[in-house]
């Protein structure tokens, strides 16, 4: 019941989503931010799969994804590592976010089994737009798979309208015309955007990129139902993991207490 | 099976737009964009006429008699993109596509470059028609190409050096394309070879194939006929495919593309999608599903040449789809055998040619002995070499003095 319980994320609050890098710094400390960001009250995490090429991520997010190629993180180390933390006991959404390429060379069907072998909920993909996406879309509806397509400011009323017809689980809104990475502010559209697509469609809208602290995320968290934090816990990742637990407390009180 | 055309922005199953959202919408535009410029005589005018008076084109088809006649086999001849404005077949598309963007009123470009040359034809067309020109440009390919990058600033382009991955062309696209993510509103993004996400490839394939159209109507008015071969080097792909597309319906006319061998296949050191399976398979990269230099974990490879513009781990959607069915042969010329032909065309004939386009002569020095004297090659000859003088000089220290005899 996978993609259902991405979906029941979003009735009760909005909802914090936190990106963490596999692999990064080490192996171990990756496990312990996605360990961190749990106990902080995360209601989804989604976890980075590596790639050489990271053409839609800012600095932080490429030089962190790069050290965990170099820990000789790959697909199937991500799948071992995503149904280690379901063995602890971890119950929250996981979602495998990467981009197309290893997912190609693991083989899309290979992957979606093992996927769901590892009781992961879903995919995000942000080089592999609904035009492209026949044959991942049907493997994920075959394993009840959630399959997150991307909104962006640039985004037609068209584009808004067919991805509002694919889209199952949430649609990711991209907030900021951009690579990831924390910015100072928020842009000021954003809540005019948001409702563009909240026009077309009653599937969740989370908002990711450029978010960094509590004020951020609460500011996002009034229009959205998701928030997604990514590149400024990575920066904590590189301290400690009480940083990344910081952080996410932080985050999660402030989207939590809407 | 359409080979000439894409269909929805596919050749066969390769080629597609595997980007962000954020650019899907860009995408859009400019295919529409493109669409109308062609249409429109004014737009296509215009480029004639820049081509004309401001590339010198058309370019020579120079028969090589001595070439020819030191093989003993096919007659050469020798299609001098390297006598183009700003030296290599690049300014055609530059200019092209300058064009287009100052017609979508984006007046901000930027462009990657691994050679330099599609760099300098960038920076050439952004100084003709007066836009902003940003040239990505690894810090590896930034050393070997220091001419290029002189230049590309003389022509008041900045050039952006890139540290990231392999710092050489793939990483320079990368972030030509963060860019673009980040400025899509007042950028248009110069792509340089028949890559990257539809319609990149068509647009870049039909502003070059003008030297394709030039090249059949100049041999039949030499020879009176069709020749047997084309051959041309292949990175991404757009000078072969330049010269390839207007003969695409000729069937006795046989096409080969030369891809970078490197220091050979087994040393896996090279720039060879076609000739390598066991590190090449389809896959998805920049935009575009070809054949990709990977690893087992699908991580894109480094690749090696010594010619940097050939130094690009995967190759143009169409070139996939015409060695699928067989329409045009991929072969490969090492490092060391387009040094030769680097040296033997300088001598024999006063053309020094680009080392790209030196593993094409490669292949004519191979294949041109095995035919007979009837029959015709043409070999495009896509660059000058005066910016690959410092690299030539360090690796032929001790082989191929200047002053040996031929």
């Amino acid at each position: 019941m996978t993609l259902k319980t991405i979906e029941s994320t979003f009735t009760r609050r909005p909802a914090f989503m936190p990106y963490i890098p596999l692999g990064y710094p080490t192996p171990a400390a990756s496990l312990d931010a996605v360990r961190a960001v749990v106990a902080a009250g995360a209601d989804m995490v989604e976890l980075g799969v590596p790639f050489s090429d990271p053409l839609a991520d800012g600095q932080t997010i490429q030089a962190a994804t790069q050290r965990a190629l170099e820990n000789g993180v790959t697909v199937e180390t991500c799948l071992q590592m995503a149904a280690q933390l379901r063995a602890e006991g971890i119950t929250v959404p996981f979602l495998l976010m990467g981009y197309l390429n290893p997912f190609l060379a693991f083989g899309l069907e290979n992957l979606t089994a093992a996927a769901a072998r590892a009781e992961i909920d879903g995919f995000i993909i942000p080089d592999l737009p609904p035009e492209e996406a026949d044959e991942m879309d049907a493997l994920c509806r075959t394993r009840n798979l959630a399959l997150v397509y991307f909104l962006a400011p640039t985004s037609t009323p068209e584009r808004i309208a067919l991805v509002a017809q694919k889209a199952r689980g949430f649609i990711y809104l991209v907030a900021l015309t951009g690579v990831t990475g924390a910015r100072n502010q928020l842009s000021d559209t954003l809540p005019q955007f948001v409702a563009r697509v909240r026009a077309a469609t009653n599937t969740p809208l989370a908002v990711g990129f450029g978010i960094g602290d509590g004020a951020q995320a609460r500011q996002v968290a009034q229009f959205a139902d998701g928030v997604i934090v990514g590149s400024a816990l990575v920066k904590r990742m590189a301290k400690s993991t009480a940083a990344v637990r910081a952080l996410a407390e932080e985050i999660a009180g402030a989207v939590h207490s809407l | 099976m359409n080979i000439t055309h894409a269909v929805n922005g596919k050749f066969g199953q390769y080629g597609g737009q595997f980007v962000p959202e954020t650019l899907m919408p860009a995408l859009a535009e400019l295919e529409s964009a493109y669409a109308a410029a062609i249409a429109d005589p004014e737009f296509t005018a215009e480029f004639d006429w820049l081509l004309k008076t401001y590339v010198g084109r058309e370019s020579p088809l120079t028969f090589a008699r001595r070439l020819t006649d030191h093989l003993g086999g096919a007659k050469i001849y020798l299609k001098r993109e390297d006598l183009n404005h700003s030296g290599a077949h690049k300014i055609n598309n530059a200019l092209g596509q300058a064009l287009l963007a100052k017609r979508m009123g984006k007046r901000r470009i930027v462009a990657e470059t691994g050679a330099g040359q599609h760099g300098v034809g960038t920076a050439t067309a952004c100084a003709l028609l007066g836009l902003d020109a940003i040239i990505y440009m690894g810090t590896v390919d930034i050393a070997r190409q220091q001419p290029n990058v002189y230049r590309m600033k003389l022509l008041g382009a900045e050039v952006r050096p890139v540290e990231s991955g392999s710092k050489t062309l793939k990483d320079a696209i990368n972030e030509a394309i963060r860019d673009w993510v980040t400025n899509v509103d007042s950028t248009h993004y110069l792509l340089g070879s028949v890559l990257g996400p539809h319609p990149y490839p068509t647009i870049v394939r039909d502003f070059q194939s003008v030297i394709g159209r030039e090249a059949r109507r100049q041999i039949l008015a030499a020879e009176g006929r069709l020749p047997d071969v084309l051959i041309a080097c292949v990175g991404g792909g757009s000078n072969a495919i330049g010269l390839f597309q207007a003969f695409l319906d000729d069937e006795s006319v046989a096409m080969v593309g030369v891809e970078a061998g490197g220091l050979g296949i087994e040393s896996g050191k090279h720039a060879a999608r076609f000739a390598d399976p066991d590190r090449a398979r389809v896959g998805v990269l920049h935009g575009t599903r070809s054949y990709v230099l990977q690893t087992a974990d699908g991580q894109i490879m480094e690749t090696h040449s010594v010619s940097a513009g050939l130094d690009y781990p995967s190759v143009g959607p169409q070139h996939a789809l015409l060695r699928d069915v067989e329409r045009a042969g991929y072969t490969i010329a090492t490092d060391e055998e387009a040094l030769e032909a680097f040296h033997l065309l300088s001598r024999l004939e006063g053309i020094i040619p680009a080392l790209e386009s030196a593993h094409a002569v490669a292949e004519v020095i191979k294949r041109a002995p095995k035919m007979s004297k009837n029959d015709i090659i043409i070999v495009n000859l896509s660059g000058r070499g005066d910016k690959d003088l410092d690299t030539v000089i360090k690796l032929t220290a001790d082989s191929h003095q200047p002053s040996a005899k031929n």
